[in-house]
């Protein structure tokens, strides 16, 4: 094992990264919280009441809670809907955990999750004592056991790995989710109480949710796959510098170089844990040219909620692909594109449908995962062949969980003119067909937020 | 969950034996189940207890804020029950040497709860056996209320924390009072406080009454009081709203809004009153074990380590036992363990009582050498230690034994923490090592539910009002909305909150109003 070095970042600045600092000196609680774990931004935490006699003496770890064995998840949210039609509030947030598993591993749970609401003493705030009055970087104290005198150092952490460690932080997320990901991730928490996946059932044996996969991530001396040039190289300089075959007066020669075989530095296939989603939400939306100015906005705000609330709940658990289209279909690599794309020629729906058809195909979706489809358009369409066009609905409607429709009224043409998409709705009854699995909301173009939320709640109710 | 086999339990048995001739004392019943993790999992939300009532939030993770969690742990896990029997639970492949181990821990906590007084209100009762009843009631009331059920445990929880524990406790210990009779509120109300006769007046009384006595002792005081009656009208009604207020006063909101709303007074709603009692009570039934949490445990350690040792049937896992020992009882480099704060307490204290060393002639002595080597060799400390277990809780254990000696002997220190920018790390270095703050820092962790009242003062208009008496904390501004929902459904009408929120690090007095489900509000002027 000690050939082996850990793939470890190590801080190329001198200063805490933005987004660790601003967690740090936050004194927000993130929503959901670790129970058992430690709070982020401090390691310290006096746990009196939490020691137990089961764990203590007999190594019994208190279980973790999972979705199976919990109550079922309808039934609880069906509960929590009787709750509103009897006048008080509704309590079930469906969470995820993460829990921390042995050597660092995390392991995403999702369980209904709720507060018990008492009169509490509330420990985040105190009088007279602000931020910056606890002590420069101060972040936390504890109880402890120590020789030494007062002010002595006794020990350190690196920061970064508990960037990795502590989960729930902003600091999470990869790279092309955070520019929409920042500001949509408490928009989400918001959304949340509003809406839940309508339909999601259990799909194959995926509810583990972890599965690996392998890259070419570690280190190892001596033998490996492939050569990493650059570091085998470093270390023969090493090997020479501390046999002193280097002359600093002569040019190096490379002929004279000495190769200890511990020297060579390769790199390894090593697992790396992957999350598996249960969820894949399709986003279509319509850029053709009568699409300009108002009904894209609200087709991108409305797709930018749902976007931020499935981030938010479903995170690890939901996968989303975009796709636009005009008289052709196109898949977008990320929201941010999908959100920015600019406006093109003519409209033919049937192409996005198609688009999504042939990707769920392709990659044999339909078994292992609940899918959604959200469209977006203004209703315009130059559909030249309705039974064609109903073949695609019907495609869909075989594996779909729930498609959810938004008609934009008011780009072309007078706002209370059936649209050419409507009117082959009507005519196929295709929503008429398949109640459960597709909804349809027709907004006004100058429609608030406000509007547009209850159109989310329409389309997944 | 299956009972030990007989030779488990004759283990146990023969520890039973052992820890009495030591000097614990506990009811000779008790019983040992092996559990699953199966059967922890449906176990832990209820509190351990198996036959706690059904609450669907106990199929759900509950969250709460970081630090709550710290001091509220609402789900107490752990090894013994206290119910008559007391109850335990084992892993069912523990070999038999660690089995006389827990036994004595075991032990040593039923010999704790049924003997400190902070635990007097549960010794009379099979809690496990009641809690079986109330469950039972409960289930028989969801097929008649149906949601209805679960809205007022839901609401009461909301309440139960902040019940009258120690009101509870007081009303145990005071002596009971007699119910007044008439002659009584006659001679030692009426005459005196509402009537203000002279002194004179009142021995002709006096002597009335014993001449009446004497005269027919049988019939005495109906004739007296007939008279009485006579010559003042109002004496029956008087002596009736005399019963009326010296009724014992609600010990807590549950208790009082139980007596009072006439919401849950109306005939239909009476089955909500016997939810509420049962809410009520297993609320109260766990509040002494969090308030000696320390104490314990401390003590569980301080007897399976003395008793362990002596044990003539383990030979040979001594070693075993150091390993399971250290690591019971370790003093974690950050963080407290109850376990080991506890038990080196109750050695301290008892070597301490041994020297007579607890002890004003001692407290005097300031020279360090001196105070070293003072030994009275009074032999007191076990009998002491017992005088702690039986009278004493975290706080007081807390506050009067952890000193200098105490901090320095252990090493026991604050650590800070924060950040260091150069090297990009997390730094832990001494903060204090003084006791005070050390003390300081075990008696904040510990747990201290708001203090919250009805404000009798302040009734008016059939409004409910409450009183949070401001400690320095403020509520959690997030939660009131719902228990205040509750409230106003329990009460039947508006209900009103006087608090505090900390504003800017200055506490402001504020008033939340609850009114058809609507909360408001206000800046108190």
């Amino acid at each position: 094992m000690s050939s082996f070095t850990k793939k470890n970042k190590t801080p190329d600045s001198e200063k805490i990264p933005r987004h660790i600092a601003e967690e740090l000196s936050s004194n927000k609680v993130h929503a959901i919280s670790l129970p058992e774990g430690i709070p982020f931004g401090s390691d310290l935490a006096d746990q009196i009441y939490n020691a137990n006699d089961l764990h203590a003496l007999q190594s019994f770890d208190a279980p973790a809670p999972s979705y199976k064995t919990l109550k079922s998840l309808d039934e609880l949210l069906e509960r929590d809907e009787r709750r509103q039609e009897d006048g008080f509030k509704r309590k079930i947030n469906v969470g995820k955990i993460i829990k921390p598993g042995r050597g660092g591993s995390k392991q995403v749970v999702i369980i209904p999750t709720t507060t018990e609401d008492k009169f509490y003493h509330d420990n985040r705030v105190t009088e007279d004592e602000s931020e910056e009055e606890q002590g420069e970087g101060e972040t936390g104290e504890s109880a402890g056991t120590a020789k030494g005198e007062e002010g002595d150092v006794i020990g350190e952490r690196p920061l970064t790995s508990e960037q990795e460690g502590a989960g729930q932080g902003a600091g999470q997320g990869n790279g092309e989710e955070h520019d929409v990901g920042a500001s949509a991730y408490e928009l989400g928490k918001i959304l949340t109480e509003k809406f839940k996946l309508p339909n999601l059932k259990d799909k194959g044996a995926r509810k583990t949710l972890t599965k690996y996969t392998y890259d070419l991530t570690d280190k190892n001396r001596g033998h490996g796959q492939v050569l990493d040039k650059k570091n085998t190289l470093m270390e023969i300089i090493k090997t020479n510098i501390s046999l002193e075959r280097f002359d600093p007066e002569k040019p190096i020669d490379p002929e004279n170089l000495l190769i200890n075989p511990h020297d060579y530095v390769y790199r390894v296939l090593s697992k790396e844990k992957d999350y598996e989603s249960q969820a894949i939400v399709f986003f279509l939306r319509d850029y053709s040219g009568s699409m300009s100015g108002r009904p894209t906005e609200i087709v991108c705000t409305q797709h930018v909620m749902i976007y931020s609330w499935l981030m938010y709940q479903y995170k690890e658990q939901a996968l989303a692909r975009f796709i636009v289209h005009d008289t052709d279909a196109k898949e977008a690599p990320d929201f941010y594109t999908y959100y920015n794309m600019n406006v093109a020629g003519g409209t033919k729906i049937v192409s996005s449908l198609k688009m999504v058809n042939e990707i769920v195909e392709k990659e044999n979706l339909a078994s292992n995962y609940n899918i959604y489809i959200f469209y977006g358009g203004d209703g315009d369409d130059w559909n030249t062949d309705p039974d064609a066009f109903e073949a695609e609905f019907n495609k869909i409607f075989s594996y779909v969980n729930r498609m959810g429709i938004t008609i934009v009224k008011g780009g072309y043409g007078p706002s209370d003119r059936i649209t050419e998409f409507e009117k082959f709705l009507k005519n196929k009854s295709i929503i008429e067909k398949n109640k459960d699995l597709v909804h349809l909301d027709v907004i006004d173009g100058e429609a608030d937020d406000k509007r547009i939320v209850e159109g989310i709640k329409e389309l997944v109710s | 969950m299956e009972i030990i086999d007989q030779h488990t339990k004759k283990i146990m048995e023969g520890c039973k034996e052992r820890a009495r001739d030591a000097g614990l004392s506990f009811d000779n019943e008790s019983i040992e189940y092996i559990v699953t993790n199966q059967d922890l999992l449906e176990l832990r939300p209820k509190g351990m207890i198996p036959t706690l009532y059904d609450y669907w939030i106990h199929d759900l993770e509950v969250i709460k804020g970081k630090k709550e969690y710290d001091l509220y742990p609402n789900n107490p896990y752990e090894t013994v029950i206290n119910s008559r029997p007391a109850l335990s639970f084992y892993n069912d492949n523990n070999p038999d040497w660690l089995n006389v181990m827990i036994f004595y821990h075991v032990l040593a906590h039923i010999d704790f709860m049924q003997n400190n007084s902070y635990f007097r209100h549960t010794w009379d009762d099979d809690f496990v056996g009641m809690a079986l009843a109330d469950k039972r009631l409960i289930a028989d009331f969801r097929t008649k209320h149906g949601r209805w059920v679960d809205y007022v445990i839901e609401f009461t929880r909301g309440l139960d924390n902040i019940t009258g524990y120690y009101q509870v406790l007081s009303e145990i210990n005071s002596p009971k009072k007699r119910t007044p009779n008439k002659i009584d509120y006659f001679f030692d109300v009426f005459l005196q406080k509402v009537k203000k006769v002279s002194i004179p007046e009142y021995l002709k009384e006096i002597d009335h009454y014993n001449r009446t006595l004497k005269e027919n002792p049988e019939q005495a005081e109906s004739t007296f009081i007939s008279e009485v009656k006579n010559k003042h009208a109002e004496f029956e009604n008087l002596f009736e709203k005399h019963l009326r207020e010296i009724r014992p006063k609600a010990k807590d909101i549950i208790e009082y809004l139980i007596q009072n709303s006439s919401f849950l007074n109306r005939e239909e709603n009476e089955w909500m009153k016997s939810v509420m009692h049962i809410v009520r009570n297993s609320a109260l039934y766990f509040e002494p074990q969090r308030r000696t949490k320390i104490m314990n445990e401390g003590w569980a350690s301080y007897w399976h380590y003395e008793l362990f040792l002596k044990d003539d049937r383990i030979k040979g896992h001594e070693i075993d036992f150091a390993k399971v020992n250290a690591f019971v009882t370790s003093i974690p480099k950050l963080g407290l363990n109850p376990y080991a704060i506890g038990w080196r307490l109750f050695q301290q204290v008892e070597e301490m009582a041994d020297k007579g060393k607890i002890s004003y002639e001692f407290e005097k002595i300031h020279d360090a050498d001196a105070r070293k080597k003072f030994d009275k060799k009074t032999g007191k400390g076990k009998e002491f230690i017992f005088n702690l277990r039986s009278n004493f809780c975290d706080f007081n254990f807390i506050n009067d034994f952890v000193d200098q000696d105490f901090v320095d002997r252990h090493n026991l220190v604050i650590i800070g923490e924060r950040i260091n920018q150069q090297r990009m790390t997390k730094e832990y270095y001494i903060k204090s090592k003084k006791a005070e703050d050390y003390k300081e820092k075990i008696i904040n962790s510990l747990i201290h539910p708001p203090h919250i009242t009805v404000s009798h003062e302040k009734q008016e208009d059939g409004i409910l009002s409450l009183e949070h008496h401001y400690e320095g904390k403020q509520l959690v501004p997030e939660f009131i909305e719902n228990v205040m929902i509750g409230l106003e459904f329990l009460w039947g009408g508006e209900a009103q909150l006087e608090t505090h929120l900390i504003k800017k690090g200055k506490p402001e007095k504020i008033i939340y109003k609850i009114k058809d489900r609507k909360l408001t509000k206000n800046v108190a002027s």
